[in-house]
């Protein structure tokens, strides 16, 4: 595949560079929504379509955006789409934004979308800007509906509101409670760094995914600095 | 007062912000490696957030409602957010230098922290006048610095423990976070 080619773009966003399994990017509502299935399907596709749009325009906008003020431009880009997006959301699905609440707005300060926008959109020509941002938005999407399965499976018994489990089956509730969040994510990257400890890439301390996960706070500070000097 | 009191408990221990409404991840989890550290963090935390509710209430109570552009709230809260962080790092350095070299590298990483947009919000959310705005931001700050020194403190220990190879690092940051969370349950009763 050529790089930067939509095809490349889209592989790079849903496998190599997953936002959720790889970078551990956008904690805040991968925890937080992932309820079930359904909620953490719907914050994908909302996010998706916002990641999309943003670097798009920004892309668009990359030569006119002097380079000292492009992180508060960028800002007001993505809040401005976000803001679309919650009225639309409101207007045309109102059970997803009820169960989203606060946060849709706080898609705003998901560190994916600012972070591609920083690392990709800012540097690279409209159409691949679109597919990276369509890209990684699916792969954001297939990480928050594989947690929000699990979680509704054996919080709930069902997938997507449908029952699965057989009816003796008492749901562990603490699986769509707040701890149930964080047991399994915790799991889904124990899994994950156990693939890599046996796979070639033997070279990746797994406690390295640590800094990744601050990575996200630190990298948009050092970028920050960097500019705002 | 005593609605005071109860939105400060509320919001620090039974709602934590970290805990239970998973804002503030970033720094909970990359920032919680040293108690030192943890507490510089905590300490940032409180002071821009306590400031930040304030003047989003205020920005909201008094300009954005008169003048019906309440559907702004998003762009406006995280513009003044941003501009705030930024003056707060620059006011320090000129006038409290002590201050700044304990607080300063926490300062920028603080406007990707979605606690405070996210504790602007909850403000419109649930109508608080900027009394009980203030309040409740400095209560949410106050229960991030509980609940990222404890973190801290758990992982220095943690250090010396002989941890499976897959759980190593950030999975059993997620499983301390996870047994903090339901301790924190216990808070539930308290109103």
């Amino acid at each position: 595949m050529k790089p930067n080619s939509p095809s490349e773009r889209l592989y790079n966003g849903i496998i190599k560079e997953n936002p959720t399994f790889v970078l551990l990017l956008g904690m805040c509502p991968t925890l937080a929504v992932t309820t079930s299935a359904m909620n953490g399907l719907g914050m994908g596709l909302t996010t998706m379509v916002i990641l999309a749009l943003s670097n798009m325009f920004i892309s668009m906008l990359r030569k006119v955006i002097p380079d000292t003020v492009r992180v508060p431009a960028f800002i007001v880009v993505v809040a401005s789409f976000v803001t679309i997006v919650q009225f639309l959301l409101e207007g045309f699905i109102p059970s997803l934004y009820d169960s989203l609440g606060i946060y849709i707005p706080l898609i705003v300060v998901n560190c994916i979308i600012l972070g591609r926008a920083e690392a990709y959109a800012s540097k690279n020509g409209v159409i691949s800007s679109l597919f990276d941002g369509i890209g990684m938005g699916l792969g954001f999407t297939l990480g928050l509906t594989c947690i929000g399965i699990v979680r509704e499976l054996f919080g709930a018994g069902q997938i997507f509101g449908f029952q699965i489990m057989p009816s003796f089956y008492t749901p562990i509730t603490i699986f769509i409670l707040a701890p149930g969040a964080f047991f399994v994510l915790a799991f889904l990257v124990a899994f994950q760094n156990k693939m890599k400890i046996g796979s070639a890439k033997k070279g990746i301390d797994p406690s390295n995914s640590v800094s990744c996960g601050g990575g996200c706070a630190s990298c948009g500070n050092s970028a920050c600095k960097g500019k705002r000097g | 007062m005593k609605e005071l009191l109860l939105i400060g408990i509320g919001s620090a221990l039974v709602n934590n912000v970290v805990l239970s409404q998973f804002m503030g991840l970033c720094p909970f989890l990359g920032v919680s490696k040293k108690i030192d550290t943890a507490l510089g963090m905590g300490g940032a935390v409180i002071f821009v957030l306590t400031l930040s509710s304030l003047v989003t209430s205020l920005i909201y109570q008094f300009i954005l409602i008169p003048s019906n552009m309440e559907y702004l709230q998003t762009i406006v809260f995280i513009l003044v957010i941003a501009a705030l962080v930024q003056f707060v790092e620059m006011f320090l350095k000129k006038t409290m230098p002590a201050l700044y070299q304990s607080l300063g590298v926490y300062l920028p990483l603080i406007t990707t922290n979605c606690a405070v947009l996210g504790v602007a919000l909850v403000n419109v959310q649930k109508s608080y006048n900027v009394i009980q705005g203030t309040v409740n931001g400095l209560a949410t700050a106050i229960g991030f610095t509980i609940s990222i020194t404890l973190m801290a403190g758990i992982r220095e220990k943690i250090e010396y423990n002989d941890i499976p190879k897959s759980f190593q690092g950030f999975p059993i940051v997620l499983l301390t976070a996870g047994l903090m969370a339901i301790a924190f349950f216990g808070f539930s009763g308290l109103i």
